[in-house]
């Protein structure tokens, strides 16, 4: 299952990469999302999926899932909403003061 | 419980500009608020740095879990330094925006958010825990995002673009790296990731894992992936800018250098020679730079380049003199950072442009900028009695007495360069024959100039009255250099 997990993380990241590299706005914050997924991914697989009861003392269980990796994802789940939210407003404004979503004519120019 | 008073230099600015939303139309209390709030927050942060001077590192575990089971603040000696500085110059930053920021974006809370972003500064500054400190990496950069782009230029939201995808990326080699530590070592407590990994040695893929963390904080400060950097920092309001030059970068440091002496310190040989390598080629990239354009603006962020190469020199060389020089240099550059920035954004202001070649003769119009302007330059060369010299002085010591030469070099020559780059600024804009008419000439603000006179105050106080926070910074370099005090001070108390 972690070996499964891991790989779908790796073609996430690859798609994420293609989408990171193109030219467009739109294409770039959807890459950035996908990245976020594919951490978080990661992060799951990293504290292995063992079957365990839950972590509370008292209860006569042979194993404990660890809940870290959870919490540590849920945070990381917001924080990358949050980031995603701000990046979609601030691509939106360029586009309307700029006139354009192409990266390549946001480079700026030498006159400023 | 005493120790409950590490959280507030964080919790104070994250209440106060949360507060600061709902008192929209006051903008004077606003003023007020956020000023007096970062007042007391530099007085607590002094209060904390004392103590631990006599009670030793202080640590807060929230919510009573002990480590390494919770979250917790350390403060130790080298993260107070850093939260008293910054509280300092937000306060002059603000000084300053207060008669430059203009309307418009004050009602679009500036101040909140410059709240915000002290708040993560300082929460990451003051965590002891690996997430934890993620998280207020991010708190501070979704505050800069705003900052960068409010105000909504052509030219701001051009580059702001760029810095979110850098930072976005940043952070998520972050999270990868977090990742990959917790799947390897099995913990997030700094000072317990420290145990464990002196347990198990330092493995080739702790080694591996240690380099992915190197890449997210040099991203941050700017350590030779510094592309990114002249722009977003061109881009925003003088006083914002001035706060990135001083706070940002200084972050990134402050978590290189807790990674890579209280955590990854077994193999010097790789991670420190890396550093070494990335500080000597950041210096050369920052001097070409600082060397090549006639914008103001770029001159200026270009010298923030230079100066983090050279106190990663520090780092790599890794001796106590060394070590404590980069703090000193820290400390200072946080100062004069500020102050570089702020001048360069008056001089903006009153000639409304950035190009050297279209300004000429300012001293002439403006005595008292030119002349704090020339001040800023010898602090930035290194020339004593101000506060540039001290920490380069122990940064050579250091690095001669290790046997670096090649970086000795390339620190030196890049002190020059800094001087060549500024002096450049100086004779074109402020020497020469005047262009501005008596009529046309703008009135250089109260506002503006009582924020440069305090810098001023500050960088020529630290180099006289470098003996009077000496005791503060030998304590901030022997603790980088035993992480068992600091291992000590969490796990076993």
């Amino acid at each position: 299952m972690e070996t499964l997990i891991t790989i779908l993380s790796g073609v996430l990241v690859t798609v994420a990469t293609y989408l990171l590299l193109s030219q467009n706005m739109i294409r770039i914050i959807l890459g950035s999302a996908i990245l976020s997924h594919a951490a978080n991914l990661l992060l799951m697989a990293m504290g292995g999926f063992e079957k365990g009861n839950v972590p509370l003392l008292g209860e006569n269980a042979s194993g404990f899932t660890d809940a870290l990796p959870q919490a540590l994802i849920l945070t990381a789940i917001v924080i990358s909403f949050g980031v995603t939210a701000i990046f979609l407003v601030l691509a939106y404004r360029t586009y309307e003061e700029n006139g354009t979503d192409n990266l390549e004519a946001l480079r700026g120019n030498n006159d400023e | 419980m005493m120790n409950n008073m590490l959280v507030l230099p964080m919790v104070i600015p994250l209440l106060t500009g949360i507060f600061l939303i709902f008192i929209r139309r006051y903008i004077k209390l606003q003023k007020w608020i956020s000023l007096s709030a970062m007042i007391v927050n530099a007085g607590i942060s002094f209060y904390i740095l004392n103590r631990i001077q006599s009670e030793g590192i202080l640590r807060l575990d929230f919510g009573g879990w002990t480590p390494p089971f919770g979250i917790l603040f350390v403060a130790d000696s080298f993260s107070v330094l850093l939260v008293l500085t910054s509280s300092i110059v937000t306060i002059l930053c603000l000084l300053f925006a207060f008669s430059s920021i203009g309307k418009a974006k004050e009602n679009m809370f500036f101040y909140s958010f410059v709240n915000f972003l002290v708040a993560g500064v300082n929460g990451s500054f003051l965590t002891g825990d690996l997430f934890n400190l993620y998280v207020f990496f991010e708190v501070m950069l979704l505050a800069s995002y705003v900052l960068v782009a409010l105000g909504g230029e052509k030219r701001q939201l051009r580059e702001s673009i760029k810095y979110v995808a850098i930072n976005i990326l940043s952070s998520w080699i972050f999270l990868v790296g977090i990742a990959y530590l917790y799947g390897t070592v099995g913990t997030l407590n700094m000072a317990h990731l420290s145990e464990r990994i002196a347990e198990v040695g330092q493995t080739p893929l702790l080694t591996v894992i240690s380099v992915l963390f190197m890449i997210v904080f040099s991203l941050k400060a700017g350590l030779f992936l510094y592309y990114w950097l002249p722009g977003s920092y061109g881009a925003p309001p003088p006083a914002v800018a001035a706060l990135f030059g001083a706070l940002l970068t200084k972050v990134g440091i402050y978590a290189m250098f807790r990674f890579f002496t209280l955590i990854f310190y077994h193999e010097p040989s790789i991670t420190h020679t890396i550093i070494g390598i990335l500080a000597g080629l950041t210096m050369i990239g920052g001097s070409i730079g600082a060397v090549a354009y006639k914008d103001i603006r770029q001159v200026v962020t270009y010298n923030v380049v230079i100066a983090v190469g050279f106190i990663f020199v520090g780092l790599a060389v890794a001796t106590p003199a060394a070590i404590e020089g980069s703090i000193y240099y820290l400390i200072h550059d946080m100062i004069v950072k500020a102050l570089l920035f702020l001048l360069a954004g008056t001089v903006i202001l009153l000639t409304g442009t950035g190009r050297m070649d279209k300004m000429s003769g300012l001293i002439r119009n403006y005595p008292s900028l030119g002349w704090m302007f020339f001040i800023v330059m010898l602090s930035l060369a290194g020339v004593p009695p101000l506060s540039g010299f001290i920490g380069k002085v122990l940064v050579g010591q250091g690095a001669i007495e290790s046997g670096h030469y090649v970086l000795l070099t390339l620190a030196f020559l890049s002190s020059i360069f800094v001087l060549y780059s500024l002096l450049r600024v100086f004779l074109n804009c402020f020497w020469g024959e005047t262009i501005i008419s008596e009529e046309d000439e703008r009135p250089l603000k109260k506002g503006w100039v009582i924020p440069c006179v305090l810098l001023v105050l500050a960088t020529i106080g630290l180099g006289l009255g470098a003996e009077s926070i000496a005791v503060y910074v030998s304590d901030a370099a022997n603790t980088l250099l035993n992480p068992e005090i600091y291992i000590d001070a969490v796990l076993n108390d």
